[in-house]
């Protein structure tokens, strides 16, 4: 485009009056022609349509914001900043800390981190890197596809495949092989943190995996081309060349899928156990945040009880706008400058 | 570095073990895709049949019965949602992408983004506030309110997106046959970008199609017919849910003939979009 605006003649066929070309150097910051609002009262009416609807996007975080606030003061009144040090959760005398959640939802989001980010690095770097041109797209689309199956349907996988695998194989032999560190003792019923940490890292490998992508393509090809001429292998030029590079935008990629993870619910709620208490291993049932909301909040009784699953709820909004901002922030530091692209 | 001497052994080995481990990492997060596929269609299909489509669930203990109910609740849901959500979400991204490069605007792309990054549990209770709360009803109505939410930003940034595609001479060539501004932005750029801003109502639908959480306690589920806005209704991954969770193996049997269901409707919407978008059609302008 930038280059037919400059108007290079051409020599066969008749030249137009007024070439098109010339004028067709649009770029998103492109001056509009007009400005914003004209005087005409269609086109007032319009554009305030229009700016109402932009609008009801700040209205919408503002609404959920202001619904989060009001409704938790309750129990921000009754328990203070203790609510997030307090591990009893007793309903019927109206006893309420959020401790086992938090530390649910730490503990089983990181653990999905761990799980999934070498696997989703691994296969940034395969599908931009090493495979076969052919098989880029058909392996970018599946991997994606991890990301279209609804939430409900992993956890229904995870309750009738994944936790009697965990039961019946993995369980007993990282009990018999690595029971000394005190991560997987106990019991080995399926259900639990590691069953949650587990179905979280497969549904969080999509996301990172394809911000990495994004970033890996961001990296300028001529950066691989040089670190290749000085001799390097493959692998040597994707850990210096390209890997080193987009650092910070993986980064991001890992902080969005922290952000995914932390909010996730459905899948999480059907195999971590919901039982509020904090343990050691890895076997053990636990809760975490947005699980709590999703069993109880439909059959809270009392003001205090529904006060409290939504300061729950305030808390997990704070901290996922915190995580999604930063990722965004990391993920820009890298593509800014590249054209504008969808979410994955 | 050392031109004249070859690769040594162990930087060698090294490739090759990236080369493995990567390899291996694409077939370790393909095969969870392939397992949950796999047992999908293994357990939903025999589960599949005309009683299933068309019946409602029938009581604990007696088998048969179906998620006829859950599958038009999912539909009227997910009506509410688009019809709520899709206007405005287009409407927003019209202003971001013909009157919002300004600092305004930019505040409205970022609070978009918050809205994608808002856990779908806390949609829910917003939803339940919104209209639950003066109802007095879990309902239909605020089950849609939820999906419309979670929609909006989505249609919102994508549709900026495909409108900015469209080049301005475009634009320009309207005002300048003395088109006005509006109709130049609905007939002119709307259209030319319409495949483009489809795709993206298109995602943010399937998206939402398999949400449950925020339908948890505003929908709330049914086990009976329900065409009223203001009362409980039933909704596919809603029962897909109460059945995955429940000890019969009745209803396990229904849910992944649900779920089924479910991934087909979602999967055939992505794909279509994948094709569209792969034979240019996104491109927006020609």
């Amino acid at each position: 485009m930038a280059n037919r605006a400059l108007g290079v003649p051409r020599l066969t066929g008749p030249q137009p009056v007024a070439t098109p070309e010339v004028t067709a150097r649009h770029s998103p910051g492109n001056e509009p022609l007009l400005k914003a609002r004209t005087r005409e009262w269609p086109d007032q009416v319009f554009f305030v349509l229009m700016l109402a609807c932009g609008l009801s996007v700040l209205a919408l975080v503002g609404l959920i914001v202001y619904e989060l606030v009001s409704k938790s003061g309750l129990s921000w009144h009754a328990f203070g900043l203790g609510f997030f040090v307090r591990s009893e959760w007793d309903p019927v005398n109206n006893q309420f800390g959020a401790l086992p959640f938090v530390y649910g939802t730490i503990v089983s989001s990181l653990l999905a981190l761990i799980l999934a980010v070498p696997l989703a690095v691994g296969v940034a770097i395969f599908i931009t890197e090493m495979s076969p041109r052919w098989l880029r797209g058909p392996l970018a689309f599946t991997t994606e596809l991890l990301a279209a199956i609804p939430s409900v349907i992993y956890g229904l996988w995870a309750i009738f495949v994944l936790v009697p695998l965990l039961r019946l194989h993995v369980q007993p032999l990282l009990a018999r092989y690595l029971g000394w560190t005190g991560l997987f003792e106990g019991p080995p019923y399926g259900i639990g943190m590691l069953a949650a940490g587990i179905i979280l890292a497969i549904m969080v490998v999509p996301i990172v995996s394809s911000i990495t992508r994004e970033v890996m393509t961001a990296v300028p090809q001529p950066q691989r081309e040089a670190v290749l001429a000085l001799g390097a292998t493959r692998w040597e030029m994707i850990r210096t060349g390209v890997l080193r590079n987009a650092r910070a935008g993986i980064m991001g990629g890992v902080i969005l899928g922290l952000g995914r993870a932390l909010g996730e619910t459905m899948a999480v709620t059907m195999v971590i156990g919901n039982r509020p208490e904090i343990a050691r291993s890895l076997f053990a049932p636990g809760y975490t945040m947005a699980s709590v909301i999703a069993n109880e909040f439909s059959e809270a009784t009392g003001d205090l009880y529904l006060s409290a699953l939504v300061e729950v709820g305030l808390a997990l909004f704070i901290v996922t706008i915190i995580v999604n901002i930063l990722a965004q922030f990391l993920v820009w530091t890298v593509t800014r400058g590249m054209p504008a692209r969808s979410h994955g | 570095m050392m031109a004249d001497r070859p690769v040594s052994l162990l930087r060698r080995a090294k490739n090759g073990a990236a080369t493995l481990a990567a390899a291996a990492s694409v077939v370790l997060v393909l095969a969870p895709l392939g397992a949950v596929f796999g047992y999908l269609v293994y357990k939903g299909i025999g589960s599949i049949n005309w009683a299933f489509l068309t019946q409602t669930p029938k009581p604990v203990g007696e088998a048969g019965g179906g998620m006829a109910n859950a599958i038009a609740g999912s539909v009227l849901i997910l009506l509410i949602g688009s019809i709520v959500g899709v206007p405005v979400g287009i409407g927003a991204g019209i202003y971001l992408a013909e009157y919002g490069r300004t600092r305004f605007g930019d505040l409205i792309r970022f609070t978009a983004d918050v809205l994608n990054g808002v856990p779908s549990i806390i949609v829910g209770i917003v939803a339940y506030g919104l209209v639950v709360l003066t109802q007095k009803h879990f309902s239909a109505l605020a089950g849609g309110v939820a999906l419309a939410i979670m929609m909006v930003p989505t249609i919102t940034r994508t549709t900026e997106e495909m409108l900015l595609l469209v080049p301005s001479a475009v634009r320009e060539a309207a005002y300048g046959l003395g088109v006005s501004r509006w109709r130049t932005t609905l007939s002119i750029t709307l259209r030319t970008a319409t495949s483009g801003v489809i795709t993206g109502v298109m995602l943010a639908f399937a998206r939402v199609a398999g949400e449950t959480a925020p339908l948890l306690f505003t929908a709330f589920g049914n086990q009976f017919w329900n065409w009223k806005l203001d009362q409980p209704t039933a909704a596919l991954p809603l029962q897909i849910f109460t059945y995955a969770i429940s000890p019969f193996d009745e209803w396990h049997r229904q849910a992944w003939a649900g779920a089924l269901i479910l991934i087909i409707l979602i999967v055939v919407s992505v794909s279509a979009v994948r094709i569209a978008a792969s034979r240019g059609m996104l491109k927006g302008a020609h």
